[in-house]
């Protein structure tokens, strides 16, 4: 599991990979909430590509990422999400809160 | 009948949930399953295994006890069973975005194992545990070399 973050004017790009489960997302949500907080960007990109596997704990990651983003109106954007992992976010619903991209 | 079958017993370390979903899926294996098939499978055991961390034993240390099965008919059969808190409410439980820990819980745990598994029952005593019974039928493709 890691987590790499970019930042571009007010876009913060976040590449994660590995295993994201119960075990590795608080590591995962403590690094981008950092981030949120550090650079107060005004859009949010959640890059799936490198994620392996991910069950219902990533969709509490992104809820919790989306409600920490609507305190300052920002974006929220997952991209490059493999099918597998594209297949839990669609059965959450979650593109009703943020703009889904499958890879 | 039974064809083969695998039981192990852990402790509820939330570590343990990626060594669980991937033993599962190395056992599943023998059954020839897709790259999908292994990934619901995988999913589906990580969401029983990560409950029985968070709400049956609530981070506290306890058991965590799997079963495997593979029937003749291509049909992989788990269990997986705690001796924690059980639920007082199973349909409650099992309704999609119910949580009973708020924070980072997105309470569809049941729902991906529903919708990823062929069936799943639920057996649980307030006090005493909560068993989680899954099953998968391995679809059984065309072999080429007979």
């Amino acid at each position: 599991m890691s987590v790499e973050i970019n930042v571009t004017g007010e876009v913060v790009t976040v590449y994660l990979s590995g295993e994201l489960d119960h075990h590795t997302a608080k590591e995962m949500r403590e690094t981008i909430d950092a981030a949120i907080e550090l650079n107060m960007p005004t859009l949010v990109i959640l890059d799936f590509k490198d994620i392996t596997f991910m069950d219902s704990s990533g969709i509490g990651l992104v809820m919790g990422r989306y409600r920490l983003l609507q305190k300052t109106g920002a974006d929220l954007h997952i991209t490059e999400t493999p099918p597998n992992i594209y297949k839990v976010f669609r059965l959450s619903g979650i593109e009703k809160l943020a703009k889904l991209e499958s890879r | 009948m039974i064809k083969n079958k695998f039981t192990m017993t852990l402790q509820s370390r939330s570590f343990n949930e990626s060594f669980v979903r991937a033993t599962v899926a190395a056992f599943v294996l023998q059954l020839d399953p897709t790259i999908e098939e292994i990934s619901d499978i995988k999913t589906a055991v990580s969401e029983a295994v990560t409950n029985c961390i968070v709400h049956a034993y609530k981070e506290k240390l306890g058991n965590i006890y799997i079963t495997a099965e593979i029937y003749d008919n291509n049909t992989l059969k788990i269990k997986i069973r705690d001796k924690g808190c059980g639920i007082e409410n199973i349909s409650k439980a099992m309704e999609p975005l119910f949580t009973t820990v708020g924070g980072e819980r997105a309470g569809l745990g049941f729902a991906v194992m529903q919708s990823f598994m062929d069936t799943i029952k639920v057996r649980s005593v307030v006090g005493k545990g909560t068993t989680v019974y899954l099953t998968k039928k391995i679809s059984q493709r065309f072999n080429v070399n007979g």
